[in-house]
């Protein structure tokens, strides 16, 4: 049997389990200084003092960084865009609430706590503007949005698609800013070892944040070596360098000390990014039989003053549905707010909350089944490009997951279904999510033991990546994969993909698979000495090119709506998708219930509250800022498809974020089917029922 | 500020040391005493993932000053597993994925050990109906351990890894 689709239980299993596995903030380090960030309490203006003075004297206080005496940083630093979140302590302006205006260093945690708090910032405010609105004058279409994709798409007439419209659907939905809230606070240890600025830090991606320290402070990089051994949960949240590396490295730099920055939640609401709110217009035509002549998806969302970032909501109609005239568009605005950046599922996430209500919607409106809907709207060719899909593989998980749900057993009219005071529905909701792969280097060493061991700079933020990639490994040698060692998540090992937009085990196992084949080539058997063989898939990956490579889902949900209190209790969640080869069962699973608790919290609970009064968050904590706790979690049921896909030579396709995406509309569509009310806000708090209450009898 | 000497018990070793009065709990086990299983998720007693056994029951040592348990015994994840054999609740955690990333684990780990004793203490929880002792099924299962957030989303493995200890 082989590794690969066999499921195996984690490499660091062990150590998870009895607290021996160390996460940056763990790290220790003799004589080592804590670094406590102070964040500005305006969300515009200019610093005008800071008088360390009253500080200084404080039991155990070493420095205090700010903008007057900290080392400048070299411009520019940031993956794939200049990130001016990474250019702390280099001014006086005040660009959000939130921001670091200055760092202070002491001999223990709980100094350094009472000095920062104690510590006198002043300024001069300026007016600012933090609330979004769909109506704000400020909006403006963006050439690009997430990535360097275009703000638009658009073919065919699509005035001329609604007029020829039996039934025409035009709804605006709307998602809150939402925050990752990774279970572990960025952290990150600094020090200078024998001319080299080693950091152990809390990240998706050490090579990047090695490129990033490097450029900041005009080091080669070879000077510099980070590392994320263990990290506690990522979601998009630290799959870029974040302030505490940056922060750190500076005040190792000076005080020629160790020194260990460690973020509080609160710090997370500002400096680590977040999902921003969107309000979504989506329109559809669609002939009496269903089929869609019109497609429309306006998005508006808001950014920082600083950095453009745009949610790219509108992404999901470029690869769900096929209509004869689509068009798809962005606008933002910019806010006195912190950066947004990507976040699971980032653009598919919001966007296929809307999308995939208003599908509901509109097969309501046709009186067709969702599903039915659905498939009669298959496109052949990707709508967004025209061109040919590597694999589709949609309607096998609807049909699947009909069939496991018993959706065909439903009666499709609302409101009907009655549990004393709970009223009862079902819904469901498509899922997409790319499919791509990206370079990494790997390598691979043949020991004298006759041990493997594999580097490769990959984090392991809880997907597995650790024990996915020793499977695959294992099958490539044609050894057990106990004889696989993995070494993973050092920037010495090269340059390899962050663990993000589900790249990481498609592009690393790809590296991977690539590297021991090469070593196999040249060597069976033991050797006398460690034979070390390395590979880049830079130009395989290039010669792959891009194309429409895509993972699919369907989700389906039973919820129970209590219309006296106005909760809404998920009583079973269902996911079946086609995601490719699946390396590693057990922790594939994992990942995508673990999305869908995502997709649970998204439509129900998850909503950062910013006070326009002070521009600052009202809930930068987790009794405020909810997300679903153990007693909120159904039992969730996961399947998949085959789908088989070698675009990717290693067939695989990622798990980390489809599982979030169509589930928040899965639920909100069986809120509908339960009381007869359309929830197009999220999330569905027990006011926002209790605000439009179903017809019929209570109780 | 203030210092102060405490006594402390932690998994069975006894340590005499001088800290400040503003030390959690938490913090004096990992900064001082080395020992950093246990985890900080939002040091306000929100999370979970602090949580330690103090005296046999489950406490959130984020919101424990050390002081406030001087003289008492005190046990860790890393006091959990009898030596090399993991407690029944690691294994079942290990064996049926109850984790993600990890960092709120040995927070869940001691408080379902605490679970376990509560229950076999006959200790009822919000589910729990008033008249008959309830099993422990999933729906107590995940009241009782509903301190404990996961952002990873991994409560369903760890309630069937609770689960399958209490059978143990
Ligand atoms: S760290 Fe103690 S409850 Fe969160
Ligand atoms: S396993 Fe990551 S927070 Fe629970």
């Amino acid at each position: 049997m082989t590794a690969v689709g066999s499921g195996r239980t984690r490499l660091e299993g062990h150590d998870k389990v009895t607290g021996a596995a160390r996460y940056a903030g763990d790290v220790p380090a003799d004589g080592l200084l804590h670094g406590w960030p102070v964040l500005a309490t305006i969300p515009r203006g200019r610093i005008t003092g800071i008088d360390t003075s009253a500080v200084q004297a404080m039991p155990g206080v070493v420095a205090v960084l700010h903008h007057g005496n900290s080392p400048r940083l070299v411009e520019g630093a940031g993956w794939t865009d200049a990130d001016p979140n990474l250019q702390l302590l280099q001014d006086d302006r005040i660009p959000y609430a939130g921001w670091p205006v200055a760092l202070v260093v002491a001999e223990t945690f709980e100094q350094a706590r009472a000095a920062a708090m104690a510590l006198p910032v002043k300024y001069h405010a300026q007016p600012w503007d933090v609330t979004f609105s769909a109506a704000h004058p400020g909006l403006y279409t963006p050439d690009e949005v997430n990535l360097h994709q275009p703000s638009e798409t658009a073919h065919g007439d699509l005035d001329a698609g609604l007029s020829a419209s039996a039934v025409v659907l035009d709804r605006t939905y709307t998602t809150p800013e939402e925050h990752h809230n990774a279970m572990e606070p960025h952290a990150a240890i600094a020090q200078w070892v024998g001319g080299r600025l080693e950091v152990v830090d809390s990240n998706q991606g050490s090579y990047a944040v090695a490129q990033d320290l490097a450029k900041l402070f005009a080091l080669d990089l070879s000077q510099v070596r980070v590392r994320s051994e263990h990290v506690g949960g990522g979601f998009g949240s630290k799959a870029t360098t974040r302030p505490p590396a940056v922060l750190a490295a500076m005040a190792a730099t000076v005080l020629c000390r160790p020194v260990r920055v460690v973020l509080t939640r609160r710090h997370m609401f500002s400096l680590v990014g977040y999902r921003p709110p969107t309000s979504q217009r989506i329109r559809l035509g669609a002939a009496p039989d269903g089929r869609l002549l019109a497609y429309e998806h306006l998005t508006a969302t808001q950014t920082a003053t600083t950095f453009e970032y745009v949610e790219p909501a509108g992404v999901v109609g470029k690869v769900m549905y096929a209509a004869d005239a689509l068009r798809i568009g962005h606008r933002v605005v910019r806010l006195d707010v912190p950066i947004p950046k990507w976040m699971r599922g980032p653009g598919e996430a919001p966007g296929a909350f809307a999308l995939e209500s208003a599908m509901d919607e509109l097969a309501e409106k046709c009186g067709i089944d969702p599903i039915d809907l659905r498939i009669r709207n298959e496109p052949a060719v990707a709508p967004g490009s025209g061109r040919p899909f590597t694999s589709r593989n949609v309607v096998a998980c609807y049909l699947e997951g009909a069939k496991r749900f018993g959706w065909y057993e439903r009666d499709p009219r609302p409101g009907i279904r009655r549990e004393g005071r709970w009223w009862l529905g079902t819904g469901m909701g498509a899922a997409t999510y790319p499919g791509e792969t990206a370079p990494a280097t790997a390598a691979a060493t043949a020991e004298i033991d006759g041990t493997v061991t594999i580097r490769i700079t990959a984090a392991d933020i809880g997907t597995g990546a650790r024990t996915a990639l020793a499977q695959i490994a294992a099958d490539a040698l044609s050894l057990p994969v106990e004889w696989i060692r993995m070494r993973i998540a050092d920037s010495d090992f090269g340059p390899a993909i962050l663990a993000g937009h589900s790249f990481g085990t498609a592009s690393w196992g790809l590296a991977v698979d690539e590297a021991c084949k090469a070593l196999r080539a040249r060597t069976t058997g033991t050797p006398t000495e460690p034979i070390t063989v390395q590979v880049n898939t830079a130009e395989l990956i290039q010669a792959m090119g891009r194309p429409e490579r895509h993972a699919f889902g369907a989700q389906f949900a039973e919820v129970a709506v209590d219309v006296l209190s106005g909760e809404v209790r998920v009583r079973r969640l269902l996911g079946v998708y086609a995601i490719g080869r699946v390396v590693n069962p057990l922790t594939a699973r994992s990942q995508l219930v673990g999305g869908m608790v995502w997709g649970l919290s998204m439509a129900l609970h998850e909503e950062a509250v910013r006070d326009p009064a002070f521009g600052g968050h009202l809930n930068a904590n987790l009794a405020g800022y909810h997300y679903a706790a153990n007693a909120d979690v159904p039992d969730i049921e996961v399947g998949w498809v085959d789908d088989p896909d070698l675009a990717n030579p290693t067939g695989i396709k990622g798990a980390g974020e489809i599982g979030i995406v169509g589930v928040a509309a899965a639920i909100a569509n069986a809120v509908w089917h339960a009381t007869g009310i359309r929830h197009r806000n999220l999330p569905i708090t027990p006011a926002r029922v209790l605000a439009t209450p179903p017809e019929g009898p209570r109780a | 500020m203030g210092r102060v000497e405490v006594t402390l018990t932690v998994n069975g070793v006894r340590h005499a040391i001088d800290v400040d009065t503003r030390m959690s709990l938490l913090d004096t086990v990992r900064e001082r005493l080395a020992l950093t299983g246990s985890k900080k998720g939002c040091d306000q007693g929100q999370c979970g993932a602090c949580t330690m056994l103090v005296d046999g029951r489950r406490v959130v040592s984020c919101l424990q000053l050390a002081i406030a348990a001087d003289g008492r015994e005190v046990t860790t994840i890393e006091g959990i597993a009898d030596r090399d054999r993991l407690h029944p609740v690691q294994q079942a955690f290990v064996d049926l994925d109850g984790y993600q990333c990890g960092y709120c684990t040995p927070g869940q780990i001691c408080s379902a050990v605490a679970v376990l004793q509560e229950y076999s203490d006959g200790w009822p929880s919000a589910v729990t109906a008033a008249d008959e002792p309830a099993a422990l099924d999933e729906v107590e299962i995940r009241e009782r351990m509903s301190g404990n957030l996961c952002r990873c989303g991994a409560y369903a493995g760890i309630v069937a890894a609770v689960g399958r200890a209490a059978e143990a």
